[in-house]
């Protein structure tokens, strides 16, 4: 009989998968479900939900550290922050609404399990440069933490890093920390107007090395940029480059100023401000252009050096009927293509620039069909699966989700 | 401290594994003579040396490849070595092992701005990647303070930070793909020039490891654009206290500096006598603030800078007007160590990161420490992100004061770890900080870390007798044992 396990504190968290390691069956682990339909489908016939997990148990603004259980829901993290005026600088994407779900049902250990980040991903880094420390309960039923709640720590291994981005395939975890960071003052964004993916890639890649401190980079071709809810994008009538920079008020007016300047050789330009900023980059953090209702086409999240994402989401688009729009200035293409297309051609098309496709929405079918993640060579894939039987032997966490075996 | 029993065996074959390496590694790659031997015998903690069984200084990843895999088949231990310059003893010989020295891997192979990094070998220095780019308004962030020599493979093994790496991050963040060679010989790929491969972050397993894992013989890391200007502010306190609430006042209103550097007054006086920095002496503690960016913010956040010293009770406010000026003010802290060296044949180089909030209580009782050891301490500090390095004032050649200096070290450390803190911010455990570990983990958290190291070595022979003050057979960690209740669940909420 399948079963729902949801435990209010790490004791119960131990004993549910001690029982599920006795027992050798394995568990679905869940937080706030959003992300749920991401990965190969599983056959876990009960289910550990860690939703009860909540709460802020530490938050020391001046030391940039914060402690909650992993179950609290991201935008509690949020509201907490912005009392202090701070934030969680990698932008966590909330992907609820492109998996058909509902908005702001992602959780702290959800994201970090998951290693996502938005489009400031190309100036403060990703979930995993954020994760400072954990407690979690391994496979083997036992209780072990790792990291601290400071912010600087070489002590041991870092196996935050392991737990980022497994997909709970290693623990459940029952405790995290995380860095966190003062939220700019003021956020501008240049958009250029008419670009294609190429000479938009080399507009974002001037901004890019240019000492005014770009926080994030986006292009949005025409369709696409028209179903934005930001007016002067939708109402521009052209594909949009997005060039954003945030700080100290007067220092991203400068800076807003000399990237429109240097910037105008590549087309038309304009700038939004905060409130419009906020809503554009949220629109491209939660991959929103993708997410619009009756929209079933597959989606997937390829990351790619920056100069090659341009010609890669040509490509693809035109080869297998679809739309890709691009962040973290070229190098991330989001591609949507119908479910029938030939998803070969994708990770095909990586070829020798390198880089890696996940399968981020599709039914269950296709997800059973062909790999969700990027195969790995077999020396990694042989790293992997003995990563996965340190920690979990008997296969209990989440098996298979990332990869068949792990 | 003590290491390993050497295995007898191993050194009888001494000869014999010194000519299968000569097949690898032909000509003057492999040093056998004691005299040559010598300058491997220690790293940068110079406190202890054991000369190696041999040297092998490979100059291809084929090498590499080969001399682990004979390695692996012969039960040879084997210390990777860059520059040899951790503090922590990582690089440390065995008596019965190999030194696998990276030094000729000293190339820098791709620069790609576009893509904005740059790939290169193991034994290029941290500082010559940034050197090579310089020219074009480029650099390479993370700035250990031995920069000048080490190298970015012994980086990668350790993590290392820097002043900077409160803004711009520790290597780890800095670093996006590698090319390893596994203890028995395997190469792999992790990364390349795209963020976020997806599968295990085995990148983020690999940097910070301590060499225990794998040979680093290629490194893609990230290039970052040099900000416009950097001025420094350079501040005096008459007290710690005070000096720390300016640290806590600074990040509280929203500024991250590009660093922000304390020192106590035995650490000023040094730093002052030794290069004449400008340093106020007649203060107890010293800030050193910079900040990087474009002019205009710079300005407008030293002015902040400068609203919060003072009322914090800053006695001194100087602003650098001029590279050669703020170039003065690091001069000090960056002379530090040396300075602190011409006052004592000796010292003692600790690394404890703590919560910064509880910096006046660690350092009253790191005093009183002070007192009841008879041995000085003076105190640098990476204060924006907690991380501590007090230098223990000794003398090597009075009989019993090392061993009486390792001890006060493991009281701070401990302190370190009581007051919320951990072991090490940036130094690495090595040999140094081994036989602490047990004051921050329970032996269930030690043995998970301990069977990451039986997935990519599970013989043991990459840098044994680091890290972990025990080590457990892999077969032995790889057991199960189920610590299962009596019922199933009997308090667990179910639906």
């Amino acid at each position: 009989m399948a079963t729902l396990l949801k435990p209010e504190n790490v004791d119960q968290v131990r004993e549910a998968v001690a029982w599920a390691a006795a027992e050798e069956t394995p568990l679905e682990l869940v937080g706030g479900g959003s992300k749920r339909a991401i990965g190969r489908p599983g056959n876990a016939a009960h289910t550990l939900d860690l939703s009860q997990l909540t709460g802020i148990t530490l938050y020391e603004a001046e030391e940039l550290v914060l402690s909650a259980g992993p179950g609290t829901p991201i935008a509690d993290i949020h509201a907490a922050l912005a009392e202090q005026s701070q934030e969680l600088a990698f932008e966590p994407p909330d992907y609820g609404p492109l998996l058909g779900q509902p908005e702001g049902a992602g959780t702290l250990g959800g994201v970090l399990a998951a290693n996502l980040a938005g489009p400031r991903r190309i100036k403060a880094g990703a979930a995993r440069d954020h994760f400072l420390g954990f407690i979690a309960v391994s496979g083997r039923g036992e209780v072990f933490k790792s990291g601290g709640r400071v912010v600087k720590n070489v002590t041991g291994y870092d196996l935050c890093k392991a737990m980022a981005g497994s997909w709970g395939t290693l623990g459940a975890m029952t405790q995290v920390t995380v860095k966190v960071l003062p939220a700019a003052a003021k956020t501008r964004t240049v958009l250029v107007f008419g670009c294609d993916g190429q000479t938009a890639t080399a507009a974002m890649t001037k901004a890019l090395q240019s000492p005014y401190e770009v926080s994030a980079a986006a292009w949005l071709p025409q369709p696409l940029a028209a179903q934005s809810g930001v007016g002067y994008v939708k109402d521009s009538g052209a594909s949009v480059a997005a060039i954003r920079v945030e700080g100290p008020g007067p220092s991203v007016e400068y800076r807003c100023d000399a990237l429109r300047t240097q910037l105008a050789a590549f087309g038309e330009t304009e700038e939004l401000h905060g409130h419009n900023s906020g809503a554009f980059w949220r629109e491209v953090r939660d991959v929103r252009p993708f997410a619009v209702a009756g929209d079933t086409r597959a989606v997937w999240k390829i990351s790619v050096p920056p100069q090659s994402g341009a010609a890669l989401a040509m490509e693809l688009s035109q080869a297998l009927g679809g739309e890709a729009f691009l962040d973290w200035g070229g190098g991330l293409v989001w591609l949507a293509v119908p479910i029938e297309a030939d998803h070969a051609r994708i990770r095909a098309a990586l070829g020798a620039s390198g880089g890696h496709a996940t399968l981020i929405r599709a039914p269950a079918e296709l997800r059973s069909a062909i790999p969700v993640f990027q195969p790995q060579d077999p020396g990694l894939a042989r790293l992997s699966q003995r990563l996965k039987e340190g920690f979990d032997p008997r296969g209990v966490l989440n098996p298979g989700r990332m990869y068949a075996g792990v | 401290m003590e290491m390993p029993k050497p295995d007898d065996g191993v050194m009888a074959r001494r000869p014999e594994i010194a000519a299968a390496l000569r097949e690898i590694v032909p000509g003057e790659g492999v040093i056998v003579d004691e005299e040559a031997l010598r300058p491997y015998e220690s790293d940068g903690l110079t406190a202890y040396k054991t000369l190696p069984l041999i040297v092998v200084l490979p100059e291809r990843v084929e090498q590499v490849s080969r001399v682990l895999r004979y390695c692996h088949e012969n039960g040879v231990k084997v210390v990777p070595r860059g520059a040899g310059t951790s503090l922590s003893g990582g690089a440390l010989p065995l008596a019965d092992g190999i030194i696998l020295g990276l030094a000729k891997f000293n190339r820098i192979l791709e620069i790609d701005y576009d893509n904005r990094c740059a790939v290169v070998q193991p034994g290029v220095t941290n500082l010559g990647i940034t050197d090579a780019v310089r020219a074009d308004g480029f650099y390479y962030a993370p700035d250990p303070s031995s920069q000048i020599a080490c190298t970015i493979g012994g980086n990668i093994a350790e993590n290392s930070g820097g002043v900077h790496c409160l803004k711009y991050g520790l290597t780890t963040n800095n670093v996006l793909g590698l090319e390893v060679v596994m203890m028995d010989g395997e190469v792999i790929r992790i990364g390349g020039k795209h963020l976020d491969s997806e599968g295990y972050d085995m990148l983020g397993l690999l940097t910070g490891s301590e060499g225990l894992l794998g040979v680093v013989t290629e490194v893609t890391v990230r290039l970052l654009r040099a900000p416009e200007i950097a001025r420094a502010v350079l501040v005096g306190f008459p007290s710690n206290e005070a000096a720390g609430a300016c640290v806590a006042g600074v990040i509280g209103a929203g500024i991250i500096p590009g660093g922000m550097e304390m020192m106590d007054r035995p650490a000023i006086a040094a730093a002052e006598a030794f290069v004449e920095a400008g340093y106020p002496l007649d203060v107890e503690a010293l800030l050193i603030v910079e900040l990087d960016g474009p002019e205009s913010e710079v300005d407008y956040l030293i002015e902040a800078v400068e609203g919060i010293a003072k009322d914090n009770g800053a006695v001194s406010i100087r602003v650098s007007n001029s590279e050669d000026e703020r170039a003065r003010f690091w001069a000090g802290r960056k002379a530090a160590f040396p300075a602190i060296g011409r006052i004592s044949p000796d010292y003692y180089c600790m690394d404890g990161t703590i919560p910064r909030s509880q910096l006046p209580r660690v350092l009253s009782r790191m005093a009183e420490l002070s007192e009841i050891y008879g041995l000085r301490v003076a105190n640098v500090f990476h204060a924006g992100d907690g991380n501590l390095h007090p230098l223990i004032l000794y003398d090597a050649n009075k009989p019993g004061e090392l061993e009486k200096t390792e001890e006060f070290g493991a009281e701070i450390l401990k302190l370190c770890v009581e007051v919320g803190g951990v072991l090490t911010g940036e130094h690495g455990v090595g040999v140094e900080k081994r036989d602490l570990m047990g004051t921050m983990f329970t032996e269930d958290d030690l043995n998970q870390q301990q069977r990451v190291k039986c997935v990519f070595d599970p013989d043991s022979l990459l840098n044994p007798g680091k890290v972990f003050p025990e080590l457990h057979r892999c077969a032995e960690l790889g057991r199960v044992h189920i610590k299962r209740g009596q019922m199933r669940f009997p308090d667990l909420p179910r639906f």
